[in-house]
This record gives structure tokens, sequence and C-alpha cells, in this order.
């Protein structure tokens, strides 16, 4: 199959190693990867901040990006949230009736890398190897917006070599939010707390999710604590071949 | 609490603490004090969790409970579509069974016409039934002055009463108190040099007095969980029974209650109270369920007023993408289940209404007669809009859908002045959409980011410190600096070493 890529404009800037390991697993699997590069953000900064006129073309040039596409695969939960949750409102909000049309026929053609996986590709077993303590952090987009279930659990279970170990509370949010973290950084900070105490109680060495933005949030905490736990992005976990411990 | 040896003097008991006024600032402000209060934040996390467990066991068993939802929703949106219809309705149906129907158009109103009832029959003490509408005009500043001493009749709202505090949730207005405040609380207010601290102790405290208040006082005061329009008749759950005394034993009873409680027909009640209950204490059933229509000689109070409370409701109702706001049926679920109120408690919102419910039906009511947002526009964004609140609440009202469309008003509000024109978020945000435009521009954009980060790159290679608004991420946070290469930069050399080879 011919997938089309939406790295997300915060993969792209700050965690490419990602969108890399999105490919290689892909192709691996066997499927053409396409990388329209002219794609930027989805919008969800803008609009979730209440920036709905800044956000509109952005929603737009995202549409007309991907216009063409058989499927998209999206390593970000939260993004495709976004996509399914409010494309439709902007496009109606805009007044534009083909927009609107362009918009439905676009949104079943989007999918969160995860599911994309097991419910388009129907692959469990994707050939890793993993070798270490590893405890899932379920991305509230992933659990509330998206639905995933155990969807990645499942993903992960077939890797080879890996110890997975069960995140207390689980269901609660790590406090990121987007511009909530810096809007309300006391409150975020609190969140945050009680996040990164639950991974450390796991003694995991990583800390995985199919969001890098909660990943980025934990490990700022993790690392201003100087531990030794890391995050890695479900897709670099899927896409690893059993690298030494020190490639992590 | 309190260790032998380290009671008050006598002569000290009876000073009353100053009165607790809501936080000054905004929320962040707020938050910034509340987060330092350990103990209030052990007690909120305490009873969340113990309300949250009962909960999930009590809807766990409902094989219906998302139809439920379903039904509480499509109800409470058909009153909503029609609500002139029901509120005429119901007045039609309450005037005859003998009730008087009053319209209040705000706090204001509504206070005035309570005092002139009260007034009327000279008395000089009321008694109250837990209503967070009266809280939310300030009826009992009003009623003391006019001279009047009203006294709450819940315990909760008894102790808020009487720690001269705010309460700090819908439900357990009181949940931020443990029980050795309230044991220390009540020795004070009550003179009770002798008081365990079980809750049988301080419930048979509070029993011994307020029993005396049932038996002497003329007039009640109510606020009331649903109206009906078919039957002209006002429904309240409550646990403790208190609410039931107040009802029947006294001569007249004034029940206030927003224009949103009403629900067209009796049968509706089937639905709400199986979820109510169930979402806001984790009861299958409320001890008490009362439903009182008109007056009927010899039997319960001879005299009976709604007053109906309009106090901003209305231009919610005319906001179509806010109006679901008005389905709530304050059950709380959504206070219970949100990470930010756990942890923050429901004073940092300065309003009755805390919580994420708080966090949209606060500034609304608030609201300026053109639809523009008044005090409190930074609950709007007083949550990571996890989802949590969505997904608890027994009328499916989208709160993060809502917290959204008011983010929005704030902003546009914001843009129409000249700080927030050229205010640092305005800037920010009209920068960073004007990068999205293009693959190219976000290229440029990563490209001057990395030297952009350069003087902030610690000699650990990690950011730790970050400036102007960005600073409230490196307060606990490190960062890793942007790497060297961004996706698109990888893809595009990798197609190129392709197209090559």
């Amino acid at each position: 199959m011919r997938v089309s890529l939406f790295i997300t404009c915060y993969n792209d800037t700050l965690f490419p190693e990602t969108g890399k390991a999105v490919v290689h697993l892909l192709e691996r699997l066997g499927h053409t990867i396409d990388f329209p590069p002219d794609q930027t953000c989805c919008g969800q900064m803008h609009w979730n901040t209440g920036y709905h006129r800044e956000a509109i073309p952005i929603i737009r040039h995202f549409v007309e990006v991907f216009r063409d596409a058989e499927a998209i695969c999206i390593p970000s939960s939260s993004c495709v949230a976004m996509i399914r949750e409010h494309y439709h409102k902007a496009a109606v909000a805009s007044g534009d009736h083909a927009f609107v049309a362009e918009v439905e026929a676009l949104l079943p053609r989007v999918y969160e890398f995860s599911e994309f996986l097991v419910n388009k590709l129907g692959v469990l077993d994707v050939g890793a190897t993993y070798p270490h303590r590893v405890t899932y952090h379920a991305s509230c987009h992933s659990l509330r917006s998206l639905h995933l279930g155990d969807i990645p659990i499942r993903l992960l279970r077939k890797v080879r070599g890996i110890q997975l170990v069960d995140l207390p509370e689980i269901d609660q949010c790590c406090g990121f939010g987007g511009t909530f973290a810096i809007k309300n950084a006391d409150v975020s900070s609190a969140m945050l707390a009680d996040k990164a105490r639950h991974v450390l109680n796991t003694g995991a060495e990583v800390c995985t999710a199919v969001d890098n933005s909660c990943l980025m949030h934990v490990y700022g905490s993790l690392h201003r604590q100087r531990t030794y736990v890391r995050t890695a992005h479900l897709a670099e976990i899927l896409a690893s071949q059993g690298e030494p411990a020190a490639a992590l | 609490m309190t260790t032998p040896g380290t009671t008050p003097a006598a002569g000290l008991i009876n000073i009353a603490p100053p009165q607790v006024e809501w936080p000054q600032g905004d929320f962040p402000t707020a938050a910034h004090q509340l987060l330092k209060d350990s103990q209030l934040r052990k007690n909120v996390r305490h009873a969340t969790n113990v309300i949250n467990a009962k909960r999930a066991i009590v809807v766990g068993e409902m094989p219906d409970w998302e139809h439920l939802r379903d039904a509480g929703s499509a109800i409470k949106q058909h009153t909503l579509d029609h609500l002139d219809q029901y509120l005429l309705e119901f007045e039609a149906a309450c005037t005859a069974a003998g009730g008087h129907v009053h319209w209040a158009v705000d706090a204001a109103e509504a206070n005035r016409i309570a005092v002139e009832i009260v007034r009327r029959h000279q008395v000089s003490e009321v008694i109250k039934i837990k209503s967070m509408t009266t809280e939310e005009i300030e009826l009992n500043h009003a009623l003391e002055a006019a001279g009047v001493h009203p006294t709450e009749t819940d315990l909760a709202e008894l102790i808020i009463q009487m720690g001269h505090d705010k309460p700090s949730h819908i439900i357990v207005p009181a949940l931020h108190k443990n029980r050795g405040q309230v044991r220390e609380m009540f020795r004070r207010e009550m003179n009770l040099p002798d008081l365990g601290d079980t809750p049988e102790d301080l419930a048979d405290a509070a029993r011994r007095y307020l029993r005396e208040k049932f038996l002497s006082v003329k007039v009640a005061i109510s606020g009331a969980n649903f109206l009906i329009a078919e039957t002209g008749g006002v429904c309240i759950l409550e646990s403790e029974g208190n609410g039931r005394m107040c009802l029947t034993l006294p001569d007249v009873l004034i029940s206030v209650v927003g224009l949103e409680k009403v629900i067209p027909r009796f049968r509706d009640l089937e639905v709400f109270l199986q979820t109510l209950p169930r979402s806001s204490t984790g009861e299958r059933m409320n001890p008490y369920n009362s439903i009182w229509t008109g007056v009927r000689p010899g039997d319960g109070p001879q005299e009976f007023h709604v007053i109906l409370l309009d106090n901003g409701r209305s231009a919610i109702l005319h906001d179509a993408e806010a109006k679901q706001t008005l389905k709530c049926i304050r059950c709380a679920a959504c206070q219970n289940a949100c990470p930010v109120y756990r942890q923050t408690g429901g004073h940092a919102y300065a309003s009755v209404y805390a919580g994420p419910i708080g966090a949209i039906l606060t500034p609304q009511l608030h609201q300026t007669a053109d639809g523009r947002l008044g005090d409190g526009d930074s609950l709007p964004y007083a949550s990571s809009l996890c989802g949590a609140c969505y997904e608890v609440c027994p009328v499916k009202i989208n709160i993060p859908e809502v917290l959204i469309h008011l983010r929005r008003k704030v902003v546009e509000r914001d843009q129409g002045t000249i700080s927030g024109l050229f205010g640092l978020w305005n800037i920010g945000m009209q920068t960073a959409a004007a990068v999205f435009e293009s693959g190219d521009r976000l290229r440029l954009a990563q490209r001057l980011g990395r030297i952009g980060q350069i003087p902030f790159v610690s000699k650990n290679d990690f950011i730790e410190h970050l400036p102007l608004m960005l600073s409230g991420w490196t307060q606990t946070r490190d960062l890793a600096p942007l790497p060297e290469q961004s996706f698109r930069e990888w893809w595009s050399e990798r197609s190129d070493r392709t197209s090559h080879e």
C-alpha cells in the first residue's frame, strides 16, 4: 500500500527519530511511503488555544496537502483527535461548502499509527525486538477521543524480549495539555509530579506512548530529577530490532 | 487534630475566624496559592478518590448506562430547545396547585423577592436546604442584611457556614475539610467542650443543633434538582433527610431555582433518578427523594413560592455552541474526575461552581449583554482538555468543546484591544500560523530555531531555562534542544540519496 505520512510539526521538529521509525517499520512491512513535503501542522495548538481564525488556513493547508492520499498515517493521537473532532466544525465555520465536502472525504482515510497497524493493516506482530523493561502511558486523546483501548498494549506484547509493566493510574492526564503547561504551569507541574512518580515506581527503563507531546512532558520531569528513565514513542519500539541499550 | 492540653482558652472559643473570601486574581494565581496547602490537597484527593471508587462500582453494574446518558442528554436538549414553553407550563401547573411563581432576571431581583416574602412573615430566622443556586446569588448575605439569620441544615453547608468559608464542591461543599478540622469548628461554634471526632459524633452534634431549628423556624428556603412542567412539582434529592424536615415542618417554603432545572414530564425523572445519585455520590438511589406540588390545607407548608432565576442563563441559551452548558444537573462527577480540580480544590475557581463545569458556567453567567465573557476568563484555560469530564458526564455535556469555544471568545475579545493585539501570545500565535502556511517556511523556522536556542542550551546539552512566557515550562521541566536534523531534512536527504543510486 502507498502510505502517506503526516509526521506532525512537533515530531518533525523535535522528534525526528519517531518519523524515521515509522518509515523503517512500514517499509519493513512492505509498504511504499509518501511524505508530502509541503505538510506542516494539523492546527491543534491554534484551535485549542482559541485562535480559530488562524487555525482555519492551517486546516485547509492540511486538507490540500493530503487530498489525494490513499491512507494517512499519523504518529500522534492528539493530532488525529484534532482532525476527527474539529476539522468538520472548522470547515463548516468557514462557510465553504467545497471545503466541508473535502474534509468529509478525507476523514475516513486518517489513521493514528497504532490503529493503522492493527485496524488497517491487520498486523500485531511487527517483528520487533526490544529487550527492555517498558511501561505504557495512555495519552488522554488515545483513551478518550480515539478510544484506542489496548491496541498499543497488544502491539507491545508481541515484541520480543520486552518486559511490560503496568503504569498505575494510567487514565490520569500527565498535565501537558499544549499551552496549558505554560498558561497553568503550576497545576501542570503538580499533575506531572504524580505521573513521573508513577513511572519511577514501575521500575521501567523506558516509558512509551503514542504521543511524543506527553513523553516530552514526562521526560522533562524525569530529566530534571536526574533519573535514568528514558522515553520512546511506540513507533521506535516497534521499529527496533534489538539494538544495544546504548542506542536508546 | 488537637492533643490534650492545647484546647483554646474558654474565653477565646466564640471568636469567629475571619470570613473566607474567594482568592484574588486569575486561576493560575489562585492555584499557585492553593497548591501550597498540602492539607487541603490531601483532603480533596482523599474525598474524590472515595467518591470515584464508589461511582465506578455503581455505574459499572448498569448495563444500560450509556443509554441512560443518551436519554438524559436528549431530554435536557429537548427541554432547552423549548425552554420558554416548558417554563410557562410549569408556572401554570404550579399556580393551579396553589403555588406562587416569581421570575427573577438576576441575583438582586431573586434576593429582593425572597427577602420580601420572609419579611412579610415577620420572622428573624429561616432554615435552608442545601442549594448551590442560593449560594450563586449570595442569598444568605441578603437575608443577613435584612436582619434575618439563615441556618444551613445540610451538614456540609453547615460546616461552610460555621467556618465562614466558601463551598469548594457542588455536592460536598466542605470536601476540602477533614474530620479533625470539622470537629474544631463545631466545638468552637456550638460551644461544645467535649466532642469526639467520629462521623457519628459530628453528625450527632449537628443533629442536636439543627433539631431545635426544624421545630421552631417558620420559613424554609430551598433550591431544586428538578422542576416538573407537567405537574408543577418540585423535586429534591438528598442524603441526610434534613431537607425533608425543611419541606414539611415550616409554614412557608421558598424555592430558588435556575431556569434550566425544568424537565417536561414526571416520567422523565425515571432517567435522572438513576443517573444523578450514581454520578454524584456513588449511591444507587438517594436516601431521600422528595417531590412536592403546590399546597394542601393542613399538610406541609401552607404557602409555597418558586423563584425562577435567570441570572445570565438566557444569554447562554442563545449561544448555540455553549447552550449544552445548561444541560448540567449539578452532579459534580466532572469535578471528581478532573485532574486539575483534584490538584487545587474548588476555591481556585473563585466561584460556587468549581471544576470543569465551573470553568464553563461561571464565565458565562458573568458575561455581559453583548456576549463578552466577564470576570473569570482565565477559567476556560484551567483545563488540560484531557476529556475526563466529558467521559463521566451523565448528560453528555462536551465540556472540552465548550472550553475551546469560550477560549475563542476570550481570544477574539483580546484581539480587539491594543494590548491584546500586541501581546506576546497573540504575536507568537500569529507568527506560528504564518510559519505553518508552507513546508518551506516550517523548514526555515526549524533552522532559525536551532540558532535561536543556542543561548538557552546548558552545559549538559539540555534547556533548563526559557525566557518570557515560556519560563513556566522550565520551572519544573527540562527540554531537549532541537535536534540537528529535522525529519523533513532527513527525508529529503534520503530521497536525494536514493534518486542518485
